[in-house]
């Protein structure tokens, strides 16, 4: 008996997953990369919709921010006849060029890691690597290099417990986002969880791209390379001449 | 004040990069090298990546070198015929570069090749300089008159041309030969080769050395730009908005420095270029022997 009840408490929680939803506001939505562009601040907020009373169990919310996905080649140095030589690669299929994690509570509290692995949540799952050749048995270690270097550069974020929450009902947060930002759409998620168990997502996308000057600029270089490459050799005499033309007006009075 | 770069897609210190620029134009003022053995490596240290570095590098060297070519061309110390002469060549010597860079990067390792070229180049070239000009100088010094070198063979080859404002009558095959190899270090190497073709010119050509900036400017101009071109079409990695600023710096640095450098005793110059090499290359030498901090690294291949 205890145990059929047990099982209809499981078949009945997915259910009143669905009565908690999110309703999600953003400070910007897109995010304009200008000539002076240092960074940006995105304010992320929000309330949680529900029609049934607060369960015991105490909420807690996870918002992810990623950029594009790249492809990208891992090298690693090893000592060859006394110099450092680049000698193992390894490609990682997908990674993000910025990824941001944050969370109301402890990591390991706010998701149990069995939901991480299926919504790729942390950082070492938003990166998926697969094609290690068979030299190397440690590609493990290529993936945290990544991690790592993309970490200490900010363009990797895990802030724990940045998310406020209140009454479980209001949460915001904020990410900084560093200046060295790559153009595209950066899918951002916030999960809703019980007891580490995801109840319900929500996900919107925040568009970073470059405006004006910098834009026409980028444009031209993919479009009309040559034109863009005489404009630049021309802009470089143009620049050189009228340099030396104001040296010598300037030492001739 | 940060600068967001279009093509680089990251952000710098604009002050930074104009410190850079000056620095540099200073350099080839003085001693008629590009810089780009030195910009480039700088570059990479600011984050920018290698590909967009040593392209734009190319870039900002032709304003550099054009701004100090017209202040050597009032003094006179152009040759440009020699120019001229060294000019083919290098255009040669670029399109062979490219496809043996081509090359290179299909069988791997050319970051290594190229850091090893550094090191061998700056390493022979510096140190032949700097004992070659103590030597002057200190001849110099006693009081002896500067001994006139003697070419052997270079005097014995045929298609002799004069060449007026070097004050020499030699064949155009040597001239054609270093332009060449110039041409094919400066693909392979992403810099002018200012820093390989002004101790060519001297101890090989046996040219003056007030004339041999100048000269070498002027081969730098078209070589560059050639090469700029060959970046932008190809890769599309020039990046304006980082080449502008650097451009700003460089130009008022030339400037100082061909004022400068027109104050200094050639040997002294070259005693200074000499040390200026060996510090470079020892620098490179070093990154190559200790233990990096980091012994992995990120390659984008869509950034390049």
């Amino acid at each position: 008996m205890r145990r059929l009840f047990a099982l209809l408490i499981c078949l009945a929680l997915p259910a009143a997953a669905q009565d908690e939803e999110v309703v999600l506001g953003l400070s910007q939505n897109q995010v304009s990369i200008t000539a002076n562009f240092d960074g940006s601040e995105i304010l992320i907020f929000g309330a949680i919709k529900r029609e049934t009373p607060i369960p015991e169990d105490p909420l807690e919310v996870l918002i992810t921010v990623a950029g594009p996905q790249q492809e990208l080649v891992v090298r690693r140095k090893a000592r060859r006849f006394g110099i450092w030589v680049n000698t193992d690669a390894v490609e990682v299929d997908a990674a993000p060029s910025f990824y941001a994690v944050a969370t109301s509570a402890p990591f390991e509290q706010t998701i149990s890691a069995v939901e991480d692995l299926r919504h790729s949540v942390s950082i070492p799952r938003a990166i998926r690597s697969v094609g290690a050749p068979m030299s190397i048995n440690d590609s493990q270690a290529f993936s945290e290099a990544v991690i790592r270097i993309r970490r200490d550069n900010g363009l990797y974020q895990l802030r724990e417990e940045t998310v406020s929450l209140r009454e479980q009902t209001l949460f915001d947060t904020s990410i900084a986002m560093p200046a060295s930002l790559t153009e595209g759409a950066y899918p951002t998620r916030i999960f809703l969880t019980r007891g580490g168990t995801v109840i319900s997502r929500y996900e919107t996308v925040i568009d970073v791209r470059k405006v004006g000057l910098e834009r026409w600029l980028y444009n031209l270089s993919r479009e009309q390379p040559l034109v863009y490459g005489l404009l630049s050799v021309a802009l470089a005499i143009a620049a050189g001449w009228s340099a030396s033309a104001a040296a010598r007006y300037l030492r001739d009075g | 004040m940060q600068l967001y770069l279009p093509i680089a897609e990251v952000a710098v210190n604009l002050y930074l990069l104009l410190g850079l620029g000056t620095l540099v134009g200073m350099l080839s003022g003085m001693f008629g090298v590009g810089g780009g053995f030195l910009i480039t490596p700088l570059l990479f240290f600011m984050g920018i990546p290698p590909a967009v570095a040593v392209a734009t590098g190319a870039n900002q060297i032709v304003a550099s070198s054009i701004s100090a070519v017209l202040a050597h061309l009032k003094r006179r110390t152009v040759d440009l015929r020699m120019g001229t002469v060294l000019l083919i060549g290098g255009l040669i010597g670029a399109g062979l570069g490219v496809y043996v860079f081509n090359l290179l990067r299909e069988m791997g390792q050319v970051d290594l090749l190229v850091r090893l070229c550094y090191v061998v180049f700056l390493g022979v070239i510096g140190a032949l300089m700097f004992v070659e000009s103590l030597r002057a100088l200190m001849q110099s010094k006693r009081g002896a008159p500067p001994r006139r070198r003697h070419h052997g063979w270079v005097h014995g080859l045929p298609f002799k041309m004069r060449f007026r404002t070097s004050g020499l009558y030699i064949s155009a095959i040597p001239p054609l030969m270093v332009g060449v190899s110039v041409g094919l270090l400066a693909a392979i190497m992403g810099v002018g080769g200012g820093f390989i073709m002004v101790p060519a010119m001297i101890y090989l050509l046996g040219m003056p050395t007030k004339v041999v900036i100048g000269t070498s400017l002027f081969q730098i101009i078209f070589v560059t730009a050639f090469t700029t071109l060959l970046h932008a079409t190809t890769m599309y990695t020039v990046d304006m908005v980082l080449a502008l600023a650097l451009i700003v710096g460089g130009v008022v640095g030339a400037q100082l420095g061909a004022v400068i450098g027109a104050k200094l005793r050639a040997e002294q110059l070259r005693i200074l270029l000499a040390l200026l090499v060996l510090g470079v290359c020892g620098k490179l030498a070093l990154e190559l022997l200790l233990t990096p901090s980091e012994l992995y690294l990120i390659d984008a291949p869509g950034v390049g």
